[in-house]
């Protein structure tokens, strides 16, 4: 990978392009832009066959029977698997790491919990044949009652998760006692990732090694599931994922098809590839959980919250458990002495639910950031003086100090930015012609997510540099920012800096999730070209092959990919000369920032489960990266029609290692939130328990023509609290708030108030 | 695997002979045969492919009207310099359309025969009943989600709503379909459901679209499509009004009006009712509004798109009065 700085960066900011902080252009662009970048399951390989599931069409109840017999004797068929013919896969752990129940797993089910569940495969020569014999297995069902969503008479209030329950002060009494009382109830929809690149993968065995070629945000996890199901050591594993085309999530964990593939590869010896169809990735795999969630304030006259009483439900599967932390937000945001929120989940029939862009916080801060809207329209107050009124100057709930907090200054640059001065407060009372105008503001935050991870950086004898890591680039910029912090740390530009990622063999890293990836990442990298700067240093000072060994230098400087004496008057040579003078091929060194005590299995650990993640309220401070959104929305009063014709969002995410990245994905954090805001559902025909919009025409996301221009300011400062060079999450935080400032704003247009995503016409109509 | 034949047709007469056989079906873009091919509903034997025929694609304007070959594409139908003075409304229902790469592969004549987008329709393994797919099989949409389906034209044996734009564009100003030897307008090409919503163009086997015409007149030179949906782009019509207006040489009366819905019919929709309360009377909000509430008579909603019936004909007066605006 070349990359071209001059061409593509700038240097905006007064920092050069290819440093740490700099706006260098994404280095795999051009791969991704050419159709150079070979995505998973486009490897070519020979003796390749092609697997198609067949799923359930019944939302609750048993297989029956399964007959394969037009299937298995269709052209091209190798193989119809079902529940009996897979045998001999374990269970294998949780991403917590949790020890799994010692019994049999079978990704393909005879007890149906969920319309789509993956029932039979069909493997074929080519995939055409596969398809077409997919069709031929006929499965009959004894169906029983489905719960088909939260609104099922038969869904019950479902069970508390005694984990999600903050309380502190007396929320009921204060609330009884506060001279203002609001209470309302939020609920947002099933939403899904829907990433434009299809989950899928391509299984290969050789012996009892498996070599997996998938998107996916986590190789070390995800290798760690199936060598627990195949019952091979994990070093057998090897997880390939160089380019991911969208995540949002649904990409960390292995899923059942992902078993089916590599089952079948076992079975015939040959490599199957195995790609869900676009319906399938509706319910393959879960999306955001449903959510209700009902917000309670009491406050003073002047606003100032005296009790919040939170209560939030999401759905779970029948056999999963997800929970979607609702009362994450409500619990930090604002300063209250009385405080009480607690969850529930009820199971109904869908696939177990997942993670999709900032889950819990982005449900949860649409209850508490709509609510507030709500208590100033009570009192009569600016929505933005009221959050001010009650900004909270340490965390309420774990009682610690931020360790950075610039909330209080994106409040004030977004709305000097946006205009905010001029909005007049009054619901409808700002109109252009048949288009009400409405202006809306909500806060969002995301926590900092912390792990570890390593990474080898190696500096090659033409003096060209290779750094190398399990981590992945899923789009939002690790290639780019660890070319930059190898070049910056080690001196030398940065399109001599080739970044390897995406392959389970490099040196291992945690989940790409949480936003987390970018700040252990650039602490890795940093410390290996850190310990590699410095051997070769050492090397040039102290090795009788150096010209700088006469010098009797304590230091010298490398600039530029040049090693000279600090003041300029000794040799002057490129690192590749001095590496060809001393007679070395490479100096190579593997950095990560775990504890120096940290031993194996703490690696092993670290790696493969979550259950390492530092907390974010560790030690003396409460790390959070925070934004605010200001929106403008305009409502035809006619048909209902609801456009955002302008963001300003500004962002605290800390230290910006590549300000241009940075900002590409708060802008489609924004992008993804007025998407949820206007137009995502999941629409449950209630007869069946079954998605019906599954796919991308009836499933709306935004197109461009409904994006506006998107202004974002970055109004973050290094915190060295959260990461070794000082920056906080980015990816997860832009959406949250953006659902709560278009509802708001909505609100300040049309004086109705929808709480209820998404904000369709015919709820303003 | 499924086979089928494929054939390029050396000539129209070729066409229609190998396009009569049972199981044939025409390609043209194929943006609809192949996507419905996908999801297992069209299993064609055979692809009689005619793009590659000469001469279908012009597309003429003239003093009398616009003669549009079937293979002209919707994106160049849109841009031609004749149909954009002459037809707004049609340039404008083929804009709003689909995506842009839709538009360049799709054809006018293609553009006819595309079929509804109703998710039961679409989904043969999960929902096995379909009218309209398999006649006498149910209909799995009453009763179930029903957001996007009409609430004209509807029969008990399927409520699916014809997805299209350019066909309400077309009715609206009286275009006839050009079959080889006969002729047939819009109107009646296109079938309501009633018992027999398999079929939904009047069209035998071995006949062949060859060109749409489109009579020249003053209320197609003043004319527009107004298409309101979820999203601004690339999706079908929550409601959508193709209108047009001549007026009387005060400029005010209205001597001549053409309306016609989509997004809300199980077929294109002429909404004469409209034309006829406004014609002889002079432009003026309030009955304009009034009579663009006889747009939706006789209604029949099914719970989740009931708002189409408040919305079109809030969109349909939006339509006019925006026309009366304009000189």
């Amino acid at each position: 990978m070349t990359v071209h700085i001059k061409s593509h960066g700038d240097a905006s900011d007064g920092v050069l392009a290819e440093a740490v902080g700099g706006r260098l252009s994404r280095v795999d662009g051009p791969a991704k832009i050419t159709g150079a970048a070979r995505y998973a399951v486009e490897q070519q390989l020979d003796g390749l066959v092609h697997a198609v599931l067949v799923d359930s069409t019944i939302a609750a109840g048993k297989v029956r029977a399964i007959d394969t017999a037009r299937a298995e004797a269709a052209p091209g068929v190798l193989k119809v698997l079902t529940p009996d013919t897979i045998i001999g896969l374990r269970t294998a752990s949780d991403w917590f790491g949790t020890p799994p129940p010692d019994k049999p797993y079978c990704p393909l089910a005879r007890d149906i919990t969920f319309s789509g569940q993956h029932v039979a495969a069909v493997v074929a020569e080519t995939f055409e044949q596969a398809v077409a014999a997919a069709a031929l297995v006929e499965v009959s069902y004894d169906e029983t009652p489905a719960i088909v969503d939260l609104s099922d008479g038969k869904a019950g209030d479902g069970m508390p998760v005694d984990a999600m329950t903050k309380e502190w002060g007396d929320a009921p009494a204060a609330f009884a006692a506060a001279p203002v009382r609001i209470c309302a109830a939020y609920n947002t929809p099933r939403e899904y990732q829907a990433p434009m690149e299809p989950h899928g993968l391509i299984a290969r065995w050789e012996g009892d090694r498996l070599t997996v070629w998938e998107p996916s945000q986590w190789l070390d996890g995800m290798a760690r599931t199936y060598a627990e199901w195949f019952s091979v050591p994990f070093e057998n594993v090897r997880l390939v994922s160089p380019y991911i085309g969208g995540g949002f999530g649904s990409k960390a964990l292995a899923l059942s098809h992902g078993a089916v593939a590599a089952y079948a590869a076992r079975m015939l010896s040959r490599p199957v590839k195995l790609v869900l169809t676009r319906p399938q990735t509706f319910t393959g795999y879960g999306g955001r959980a449903a959510t209700r969630q009902t917000v309670t304030i009491g406050a003073g006259l002047d606003g100032v919250i005296q009790s919040i009483v939170h209560r939030g439900v999401n759905e779970t599967s029948i056999d999963g458990m997800w929970v979607e932390p609702l009362g994450s937000v409500t619990a930090i945001m604002y300063a209250t002495q009385n405080f009480s929120s607690r969850q529930n989940v009820v199971r109904v029939n869908s696939v177990v639910p997942g993670a999709m862009r900032a889950p819990g916080e982005n449900p949860s801060a649409f209850g508490i950031e709509c609510a507030i809207d709500e208590l100033a329209y009570e009192i009569g107050i600016d929505p933005l003086e009221i959050r001010l009124r009650n900004y909270a100057e340490q965390d309420p709930h774990a009682k610690k100090a931020w360790s950075t907090r610039q909330l209080r200054e994106a409040f004030a640059t977004g709305a000097e930015r946006f205009g905010w001065a001029r909005r007049t407060p009054e619901p409808r009372s700002m109109r252009d012609g048949n288009q009400l105008i409405g202006w809306g503001v909500a806060a969002g935050t995301y926590p900092v997510r912390r792990a570890h991870g390593e990474a080898i950086v190696r500096i090659l004898a033409d003096g060209s540099v290779e750094v190398e890591s399990s981590s992945i680039d899923m789009g939002q910029g690790t290639y780019t920012i660890l070319a930059q912090t190898a070049a910056e740390t080690l001196g030398v530009p940065a399109d001599t800096v080739v970044v390897k990622l995406g392959d389970s063999r490099f040196p291992r890293a945690g989940v790409t999730g949480g936003s987390r990836l970018a700040g252990v990442m650039t602490g890795a990298v940093y410390k290996a070209a850190t310990s590699a700067l410095d051997q070769l240093v050492g090397l040039a000072i102290s090795d009788p092959r150096s010209p700088f060994h006469a010098l009797q230098a304590n230091t010298l400087v490398v600039a530029n990919g040049r090693i000279a004496s600090p003041r300029g008057d000794g040799p002057d040579v490129s690192i590749a000369e001095l590496l060809s003078g001393i007679g070395l091929d490479r100096i190579e060194a593997i950095g990560d920032t775990m504890p120096a005590n940290a031993t194996a299995e703490d690696r092993y650990k670290n790696y493969t489960t979550i259950s390492m993640a530092l907390p974010h309220t560790e030690g003396d401070y409460s790390r959070h990266s925070w934004c605010a959104h200001f929106i403008e929305v305009r409502v035809d009063e006619d048909f209902g029609t609801v456009r955002v014709s302008r963001v300003v969002s500004a962002l605290d995410s800390g230290r910006l290692y590549n300000p241009k990245l940075a900002e590409s994905q708060w802008k489609g954090g924004i992008i993804m939130g007025i998407g949820q805001a206007l137009l995502e559902e999941g629409i449950v025909d209630r007869r069946h328990g079954r998605i019906v919009n599954d796919n991308l025409a009836d499933y709306l996301v935004p197109t461009n023509a409904d994006i506006p221009d998107i202004e974002v300011i970055s109004v973050g400062i290094p915190d060295l609290h959260s990461s070794v060079l000082g920056g906080k999450g980015v990816g997860e935080l832009a959406i949250v708030g953006v659902a709560p400032a278009i509802a708001n704003a909505v609100f300040h247009a049309t004086g109705k108030r929808i709480r209820d995503l998404p904000i369709t016409l015919e709820k303003l109509i | 695997m499924r086979d089928f034949s494929y054939v390029r047709a050396a000539s129209i007469d070729a066409a229609r002979q190998a396009a009569a056989l049972p199981g044939a079906k025409l390609l043209a873009g194929g943006t609809t045969l192949i996507d419905l091919a996908k999801c297992g509903v069209a299993q064609p034997d055979s692809l009689v492919d005619i793009t590659h025929l000469k001469g279908l694609d012009r597309i003429q304007v003239d003093e009398r009207g616009a003669t549009i070959g079937a293979l002209a594409r919707m994106g160049h139908v849109a841009d031609h310099a004749g149909i954009k003075s002459q037809f707004p409304a049609v340039s404008e229902a083929l804009w709003q359309a689909a995506s842009a790469q839709i538009r360049n592969m799709a054809t006018i004549g293609g553009n006819l025969m595309q079929r509804t987008r109703c998710p039961y329709f679409r989904d043969p393994a999960n929902f096995p009943a379909c009218n309209k797919r398999e006649p006498g099989s149910g209909c799995s949409a009453i009763g179930g989600v029903t957001r996007g389906h009409a609430v004209l034209g509807t029969s008990e044996a399927c409520i699916a709503m014809y997805p299209g734009d350019l066909a309400a564009a077309l009715i609206a100003f009286d275009a006839m379909i050009h079959l080889g030897e006969r002729r047939t307008s819009v109107d009646e090409f296109f079938l309501a459901p009633g018992a027999t919503p398999d079929r939904e163009h009047a069209i035998e086997p071995g006949e062949m679209i060859t060109a749409i015409e489109i009579p020249s007149s003053a209320a197609a030179r003043r004319s527009t499509y107004l298409k309101i949906r979820d999203r601004q782009s690339y999706e079908f019509a929550a409601a959508s009004a193709a209108v047009g207006i001549e007026f009387e040489a005060d400029g005010r009366t209205i001597r001549d009006l053409r309306v016609a819905l989509g997004g809300v019919a199980t077929r294109p929709w002429r909404a004469r009712a409209v034309e006829d309360a406004l014609k002889g009377k002079v432009l003026e909000p309030e009955a304009v509004r009034a009579a663009s509430l006889l747009a939706v008579e006789g209604a029949v909603d099914h719970g989740a798109n009931r708002y189409k019936i408040e919305l079109a004909p809030r969109v349909v007066a939006r339509a006019i009065l925006k026309l009366g605006e304009t000189p």
